[in-house]
């Protein structure tokens, strides 16, 4: 136990120490938010089902976050670690493989949380934000949203050869994502076929999740989602479990 | 109990390649033992099956009264590895590396003074990406040490580093075994093997070709010393070759090489040089080493 928390306490300063993580964690949807917020403000619009451009933004880019932190950061830092002999050095002490996990992903949903959090209370400050869902509701989601896309990540670090596989399939995974998810670009930007095909991308649902909840649907309403995201979690344990490699 | 690690038949087998070919021996507790041979020989395959971190595909492997396989966690909280490769995160600090890896053991010593040892204090603050290639192997070395381990394996310790870095290392070695701790080392260096070791095992092609002290290993080869000295002109060989214990005598230019045995060799050669009134400069002996032995045994030269 007092090896997870040390280990925890580590990589959560290497996390920050990182430059790029750090910043596309934490200030990049910053930067996202005061950009398209000085372009389009957050006065409703009927566009937005009368909701202004903000506050829909706002829930979509933590959902981008999701993305990030799950596609980018967990599949570098764990291919890097295995490739150059870290995960090795680790495994010639008690320490159980668990708690490398364990401590991976607590420090990860920290991060992702807290670049929620940076991005809400800014939108609230400069943009009036709305909030009309119910905050249990919302966290469940992104817990949920958080731990399925963790999941990939470390699916793709597992079934990665090298560290630099890693990163390019991290990365394939994560640009369609993020543009065709409706992370970014609305979703009603997009043509009938495309919005058809996103209907694959699993950040797609992480979107339709959490607006729904921001707004104030019922989590019934979105049973799809919930079971999507499910789905991708339980699969990802499943084959991480089976493929992950010390070396 | 008198013994730290007992092989019996380990055999490894990588695909077609056999990294390990039915080896046997035992470590005494107290001791540094040494397994040495060229790269490939089966070393580090060898120490991982003892480590636990690889299984064995035949034989029994007991370390610390414990299965490694079996009682893996529990020999890695009583045992120090130092592993070939391997690496910490780039940015972590020394201070943080050493604190955390001694978070990982139920025991664990003090890591302030285990720095200040090795050397490494004022590198407390540095990040790990940034410290030189001696002071990683130091730092590797202190996690090694953090949960005062009663067995310590090093492997190929000292590749890579600079004759003087070298040398810090192995009084490092004799260090930890003052304090009464058993050391596993390999190497593909016959000087550091001499050195270093009370007993070495000479592996190849995963095999042991040989077991004992440095000392008696290279005694067993029978082989000759050699007394090297330049003279200025022409001499009688045979004055030479009339001294007991020498075998031959060759001659290349000014410098003559005698060949033999015994302890009175060199004795024997000065005084039929001085009987002779032959003038002789620069004499020295060259002694075999593990390198002849290593060479006798299996027709290869090594080279680190």
């Amino acid at each position: 136990m007092r090896g997870l928390r040390k280990l925890t306490w580590v990589e959560a300063k290497l996390f920050l120490r990182e430059p790029a993580a750090a910043f596309f964690t934490l200030l990049f949807p910053l930067v996202m938010l005061f950009i398209f917020g000085s372009i389009y403000g957050n006065e409703p619009t009927d566009y937005f089902d009368g909701h202004g451009a903000v506050d829909v933004s706002v829930p979509a880019y933590i959902a981008m976050i999701i993305a990030t932190v799950g596609l980018l950061s967990i599949t570098i830092n764990i291919a890097v670690y295995r490739e150059n002999g870290v995960l090795r050095r680790y495994r010639a002490t008690p320490l159980r493989p668990q708690a490398i996990l364990a401590a991976s992903v607590l420090v990860n949903l920290v991060m992702t949380f807290l670049g929620g959090l940076l991005l809400i209370l800014a939108a609230r400050a400069v943009y009036g934000l709305h909030f009309e869902g119910n905050a249990v509701g919302v966290l469940l989601a992104f817990l949920l949203s958080a731990l399925s896309f963790f999941a990939l990540g470390f699916v793709i670090a597992s079934v990665s050869p090298t560290a630099r596989v890693a990163q390019v399939l991290g990365m394939v995974l994560f640009y369609p994502m993020l543009f065709l998810s409706g992370a970014t670009i609305p979703w009603q930007e997009l043509p009938e076929w495309l919005r058809r095909f996103s209907e694959f991308l699993p950040l797609t649902h992480v979107v339709t999740l959490l607006q729904g909840l921001w707004f104030g649907e019922p989590f019934g309403d979105h049973l799809k989602e919930v079971a999507v995201l499910l789905g991708v979690l339980v699969v990802g344990v499943l084959i991480t479990v089976e493929t992950f490699r010390w070396e | 109990m008198e013994t730290a690690i007992v092989v019996e038949g380990l055999r490894k087998v990588y695909g077609e390649v056999v990294a390990v070919d039915g080896i046997s021996f035992e470590v005494r507790r107290g001791e540094i033992f040494g397994m040495v041979g060229p790269n490939g020989a089966g070393k580090t395959t060898t120490i991982e099956c003892i480590e636990g971190l690889r299984r064995p595909d035949e034989g029994t492997v007991t370390t610390l009264g414990l299965d490694p396989q079996r009682d893996g966690y529990e020999l890695r909280e009583r045992i120090g590895v130092q592993l070939q490769e391997s690496a910490l995160p780039n940015r972590i600090k020394v201070w943080e590396a050493v604190d955390m890896f001694a978070s990982f053991y139920r025991r664990s010593v003090d890591w302030k003074p285990l720095l200040e040892r090795l050397g490494l204090a004022e590198k407390r603050n540095t990040d790990f990406a940034k410290l030189s290639g001696g002071q990683k192997q130091r730092l590797f070395i202190a996690l090694a040490l953090i949960n005062d381990p009663e067995l310590v394996f090093l492997d190929e310790l000292t590749t890579g580093l600079d004759p003087q870095a070298r040398r810090a290392m192995w009084q490092l070695v004799f260090d930890i075994r003052e304090q009464g701790k058993t050391v596993f080392l390999t190497t593909h260096f016959m000087e550091e093997a001499e050195r270093l070791c009370d007993r070495v095992a000479i592996v190849d092609d995963g095999r042991i070709v040989a077991l004992d002290s440095p000392e008696k290993l290279v005694r067993s080869l029978g082989a000759e010393k050699r007394v090297v000295f330049s003279v200025e002109r022409a001499f009688d060989e045979a004055a030479l070759r009339a001294v007991p214990g020498v075998t031959k005598v060759e001659r290349n230019g000014e410098r003559v090489t005698v060949y033999g045995t015994g302890d009175r060799l060199v004795g024997g050669v000065v005084n039929a040089l001085e009987t002779g009134g032959v003038p002789f400069r620069d004499l020295r002996t060259e002694q075999p080493t593990l390198e002849d032995v290593f060479l006798a045994l299996t027709g290869k030269q090594i080279r680190g």
